[in-house]
């Protein structure tokens, strides 16, 4: 097939892509702008295999490539499937990495393949290696994190780290530039894979639990800079039209996460919160003889003379599964005719997003998921706000104590409400590692356990009251 | 270097329109835009693809596993998207 004719229908296909993300501005036209992409990718592959390079080799490349596309297809569709909505970051975290590592391999069978490189080609081919390899490596320890294997949740943080780091993207670069002066030896690019392989996982261990939302943002901006680099390897309009926006999607969203947490991109790389600056505040000298318990019955009643109900989801919410629990406490008020809405805090959760996917998962309307901006100003005419499993996002240290490490973050106002109910195992500090004033607060209860269970707990007093 | 000019600036551009394009998609679908837009990183399939059509052996082996983890990119994440925004879909 003629190649402008293939180059046209690439052309049709990038069309797809943009309108494809345009479409996921409004849930309404979401599923259909997702549709739109997988046809533009359906599109992008059937030109592909008609093109002269691939159309006539014959059988055996023809059965080389259904076998991959038929065992990706099924490992892809199956875990698809299967994964649960609560371990959502986790997927998106594999997903990144195995199209970071596709960048990486592309890049090498390139070179291996192809004699007389030119040097757009070898520069390329190091920087697809460089970023493909950070992305597949870096992912594959997020997610790791996320599913609690091998690594720990908290950041791994040891003494040189940075000077490490320094050295070794130093000498990534030096023999990224060997591959360009000698692309003839395959050596120095399996030498640059492996550096930056080193380099993933050490620039991925220092990010610890509530920073993840930064970090798996900013790999999926990675895997599309991969993927547009693969693009200047291959001279292909396509890769670099795709690869460029799906960047500006992670660049767009680390920047929001960071923001949300009134941090640098560099703080939260280097994992500084677990390292702490500011002051540290006593434990015992916020909490002692200050915090109040109590029970499932005394919430109900409290419930039961609510007008304005709402509930902060925090990464617990995730962890104990509630979201169904949270969305039967919910219409079992609305049946009463208290009006129920939930804040949502950007970095709740471990993934841009997290907390939306859950509730929308237990059937919530979207229109009762509030932004923090949104929702901020309504919780003085808020009668109950229940906090559950959520902690350095509804703590008011961030507005009121300047030398706070957390000094700064916008926060969910919950505090501001006449009574707040927080579900939480125990006082233990969130992922600051800071207590929690409101937890001490006049207007604040405190109702320890299990999420699913207290909230399971609740459902049941409420309908006592009746 | 004749080809690398018009690239960067296909580049330079497709950049732009992502940046105009995302900043209006809301937070609420922050997490289908980050699956959704992985899925589409896949586009490397392509290069995977043509990299299978190789006479050079070790091209074709690295392709075939390029596109095998491409293929798993892309198929899961458009799937995985579309369970997840079937959920934010009006119930009446």
């Amino acid at each position: 097939m003629d190649s402008v004719f293939i180059n046209f229908i690439y052309l049709i296909a990038s069309v797809f892509f943009i309108l494809g993300i345009r479409g996921l501005t409004h849930p309404r036209t979401a599923v259909q702008g997702n549709l739109l992409g997988a046809g533009g990718m359906l599109l992008a592959v059937i030109a592909t295999l008609l093109d002269q390079q691939i159309f006539g080799v014959g059988f055996n490349t023809y059965a080389v490539i259904l076998g991959g596309l038929i065992l990706g297809g099924a490992i892809g569709a199956t875990v698809a499937l299967k994964i649960e909505m609560t371990a959502m970051p986790e997927m998106v975290a594999l997903l990144n990495s195995f199209g970071g590592g596709a960048s990486a391999l592309v890049a090498g069978a390139v070179l291996i393949g192809l004699a007389n490189l030119s040097t757009q080609t070898t520069v390329a081919t190091a920087f697809s290696g460089l970023i493909g390899s950070v992305t597949f490596w870096g992912s594959l320890v997020a997610f790791a994190k996320l599913r609690g294997i091998l690594l720990p949740d908290d950041p791994v943080i040891f003494k040189g780290q940075q000077l490490l780091n320094g050295a070794l993207g130093l000498a990534a670069v030096a023999l990224g530039a060997m591959v360009v002066a000698e692309p003839g030896t395959i050596g120095f690019y399996v030498g640059l894979v492996c550096l930056s392989s080193v380099l993933g996982v050490l620039l991925t261990i220092p990010i610890g639990g509530a920073d993840m939302p930064v970090a798996i943002a900013l790999l999926n901006s990675y895997s599309g800079l991969a993927a547009a680099s693969t693009g200047f390897v291959l001279s292909n309009n396509i890769l670099i039209i795709t690869g460029s926006l799906v960047g500006a999607s992670g660049l767009i969203l680390t920047r929001i996460m960071t923001k949300a947490m009134n941090r640098s991109l560099i703080n939260v790389l280097v994992g500084a919160i677990a390292k702490s600056g500011g002051t540290k505040t006593d434990s015992d000298a916020v909490y002692a003889g200050r915090v109040k318990n109590t029970s499932a019955e005394e919430v109900a009643m409290l419930l039961d003379g609510a007008r304005r109900v709402v509930i902060v989801p925090g990464y617990g919410l995730a962890v104990s599964q509630a979201q169904h629990q949270v969305r039967e406490l919910a219409s079992l008020l609305e049946t009463r005719g208290v009006e129920v809405e939930y804040a949502i805090h950007p970095v709740a959760g471990r993934m841009p997003g997290h907390m939306n996917v859950l509730l929308a998962e237990a059937d919530v309307d979207y229109d009762k998921l509030k932004e923090m901006d949104v929702i901020n100003s309504s919780f003085e005419q808020t009668d109950v706000s229940i906090v559950i499993g959520a902690n350095d996002i509804v703590n008011p240290d961030a507005r009121t104590n300047p030398s706070s490490p957390i000094a700064g973050m916008p926060i969910l106002n919950v505090d501001q409400s006449r009574t707040v109910v927080v579900i939480k195992r125990s006082l233990s500090p969130g992922f600051a590692g800071i207590p929690n004033p409101l937890f001490a607060a006049d207007n604040a209860l405190m109702l320890f356990g299990d999420g699913k269970q207290a909230v399971l707990d609740l459902v049941a007093a409420v309908k006592e009251t009746a | 270097m004749e080809t690398f000019i018009p690239l960067l600036t296909i580049f330079m551009l497709a950049v732009f329109v992502g940046f105009e394009v995302i900043t209006k998609v809301p937070p609420l679908l922050h997490t289908p835009l980050m699956s959704g837009s992985n899925a589409i990183s896949g586009i490397t399939i392509i290069g995977a693809l043509l990299s299978t059509a190789s006479s050079s052996r070790a091209t074709v082996i690295l392709g075939f596993l390029a596109l095998v983890i491409a293929t798993i990119n892309v198929v899961g994440g458009f799937m995985v998207t579309h369970r997840m925004l079937d959920m934010f879909r009006k119930k009446d």
